[in-house]
């Protein structure tokens, strides 16, 4: 286990570095000067040329990588090119309001798509299966964006029971029941995907572990249902949880659109703002952190499910 | 343990489409007389909800391609005095967008951009992850590592955010949309085209060929080619709804198609000032989208579940 631990380590090494590179790369496939976007048309040379030193552009590009990269291990990813400030400071609170509604989506998201799979996948074949991969398909095909103006319609502007727009209060989520009304159609917006994978991948599991030898010798030695529902759970457990956790990457680093259409103020809406306002400081800094965030989810995602499961183990 | 591509993801929906009859009786002699893509069309046709899709697909396709010669009202001409004109309004069956363009005409001239947005990317993903991944699984060793781990990478990123990314840095634009696109579906294409050819290269007709003298090349055209691309061509299909999302997301976000050009994302997100207004007509862009990418989503499995002969 230790040794396999060293050596999916040292695995994620380089699929880190090379995601350094990917997003220090964005600047220079972004067409135009990254400094034209707040210097005026008719700058100076001179202004020009004290301002790309002073953001390191006069050096040759392998230079600026190694800068950046070094600023960046430091946990310092430069100066918002629009506001002035740390992409630090702006990428904090954003990506923990994003952290807050990714979790409140897997887990509406993980639960239903739980309980929706096992049931579909007990009953396979009957109506009950039938409606459960209809929904399961209509939720990986529905345009979450749309959806989300959809239950703006019907909860904010015809029902008026819940906030359409913001986190609440402050700009920032912070842990109260105000602030819970905001996140609720965001969270349930969001997790219309995972939820639909998820009973996706626990349906086809537990209507294949059903159908195995082993659950028919169960029920020949007369174990309970109960007793043959925990055999089922261990065997679906190590592929339900990598599916949840990729999952809930996915919600962290897609959160944009969403986050666009509630005015949600997390990493998604940060994106968009640098994208449009050509702040490529900013725009590297997120899409760095939410990588590396993703690198990390899949990373421990595959240590549980090593955990889990011994056939893994001994390979 | 690698993670679980998009492909294992995908797990067979078959129980959701109708299982072919089968009859021993009559199979035997059936199998015998039609050939492989008979026998798939015959199935397909057999399956109601595939065929329901395909023809709603086809309306939509061909409403798209023959807009301009249907006598519909000009996409791009509003007026100010008939904004936001409800759904069923006199003259404007589907109402009229934020600056009194008819939405039923839009919607129709939408499908163009969308579709072609859509679809291109997973058919230019489809032929450049196929070659790779063709390549790496025939070559093996270090250059088969060499993709692969290169391809690894852009799993590290999660797909939305990839393709954001992508777009917003290249700025927006229908072709820069696409291209980022692209870039996002070679990789899960590659690692389906790549796991298959390693598994039909280690079968021992591809040795027999060999021993017998043939060349790479018709190794890779006859025993490679005619096993990869059939099982490579479902799982491209069942990203093609996903890549109409995705591509109506850019859109809506701003870095796809500009106005006033008709395109449903776009045309959701011009309209979502309209939703306090006229909520109806608001939401009816991304009606398209979903019915759109659920049609293809149902043809998808509905080819996959033809097209397994196991079954």
């Amino acid at each position: 286990m230790f040794y396999y631990l060293l050596k999916r380590l040292a695995l994620v090494i380089p699929i880190a570095l090379s995601v350094t590179i990917v997003c220090f790369s964005l600047v220079y496939i972004a067409p135009g000067d990254p400094l034209s976007a707040i210097l005026p048309s008719d700058a100076s040379i001179e202004l020009i040329d004290k301002l790309k030193k002073d953001y390191g552009l006069d050096k040759p590009i392998p230079v600026q990588y190694a800068i950046w990269l070094g600023r960046a291990v430091q946990g310092d990813l430069g100066t918002s090119i629009a506001t002035g400030r740390p992409v630090n400071a702006e990428l904090g609170r954003a990506i923990f309001n994003t952290l807050i509604l990714a979790l409140f989506g897997s887990l509406i998201g993980f639960s239903l798509g739980l309980a929706f799979g096992t049931i579909a996948g007990y009953r396979q074949g009957t109506w009950i299966d039938k409606s459960v991969t209809a929904l399961a398909v209509a939720g990986v095909s529905v345009p979450h964006y749309w959806l989300g103006m959809v239950m703006v319609i019907v909860f904010s502007v015809y029902f008026n029971m819940l906030p359409a727009m913001g986190a609440g209060p402050g700009g920032d989520w912070i842990w109260d029941a105000e602030h819970l009304k905001y996140v609720v159609l965001p969270a349930i917006t969001i997790s219309v995907i995972p939820t639909a994978i998820v009973t996706r991948t626990v349906r086809a599991l537990v209507a294949d572990i059903l159908g195995r030898e082993f659950v028919i010798a169960l029920r020949a030695k007369g174990l309970t249902d109960r007793g043959v529902f925990w055999h089922v759970v261990k065997n679906a457990a190590p592929t339900s949880l990598a599916v949840m956790g990729v999952q809930l990457g996915y919600l962290m680093g897609g959160s944009i659109l969403v986050e666009t259409v509630f005015s949600w103020p997390g990493s998604g809406f940060l994106l968009n703002t640098a994208i449009f306002q050509r702040d490529i400081p900013l725009l590297q800094g997120t899409i760095l952190a939410l990588a590396l965030f993703f690198v990390s989810l899949n990373l421990i995602v595959d240590l549980v499910q090593t955990a889990l499961d011994p056939r893994i183990r001994r390979a | 343990m690698s993670m679980p591509s998009p492909a294992t993801s995908e797990l067979d929906l078959r129980g959701a489409a109708p299982a072919p009859v089968f009859d021993p009786a009559t199979a035997l002699v059936a199998q015998a007389t039609r050939g492989y893509w008979r026998t798939v069309l015959a199935r397909i046709l057999r399956d109601k909800v595939t065929v329901a899709c395909a023809l709603l697909l086809l309306a939509i396709v061909l409403l798209a391609v023959f807009a301009p010669l249907l006598a519909l009202a000009d996409p791009f001409k509003g007026s100010i005095l008939r904004r936001l004109l409800p759904i069923g309004s006199e003259g404007f069956l589907l109402g009229t967008d934020e600056l009194g363009r008819d939405m039923l005409t839009r919607l129709i001239y939408g499908g163009r951009l969308s579709l072609v947005m859509g679809i291109t990317p997973v058919i230019n993903a489809l032929l450049i992850g196929a070659f790779l991944g063709v390549v790496g699984g025939f070559m093996g060793g270090k250059i088969n590592t060499l993709i692969m781990r290169t391809i690894d990478v852009f799993y590290a990123f999660p797909s939305v955010l990839l393709a954001v990314a992508i777009s917003g840095a290249l700025g927006a634009g229908i072709f820069n949309a696409m291209v980022a696109l692209t870039v996002v579906f070679i990789p899960p294409v590659a690692r389906v085209a790549e796991s298959v050819t390693t598994q039909v290269m280690s079968l021992d007709f591809v040795e027999a060929a060999r021993a017998s003298g043939a060349s790479s090349f018709t190794i890779i055209r006859v025993h490679i080619l005619g096993n990869v691309l059939g099982p490579v061509f479902i799982y491209a299909t069942s990203l093609i709804s996903v890549s109409m999302i995705l591509a109506s997301g850019l859109s809506f976000l701003g870095l796809g198609t500009k106005p006033p050009e008709p395109e449903w994302g776009l045309m959701l997100n011009t309209l979502r000032t309209a939703i306090y207004l006229n909520p109806g007509v608001a939401a009816l862009p991304g009606a398209m989208i979903f019915m759109v990418s659920i049609c293809f989503n149902m043809m998808s499995d509905g080819l996959r579940a033809a097209m397994d002969v196991t079954q």
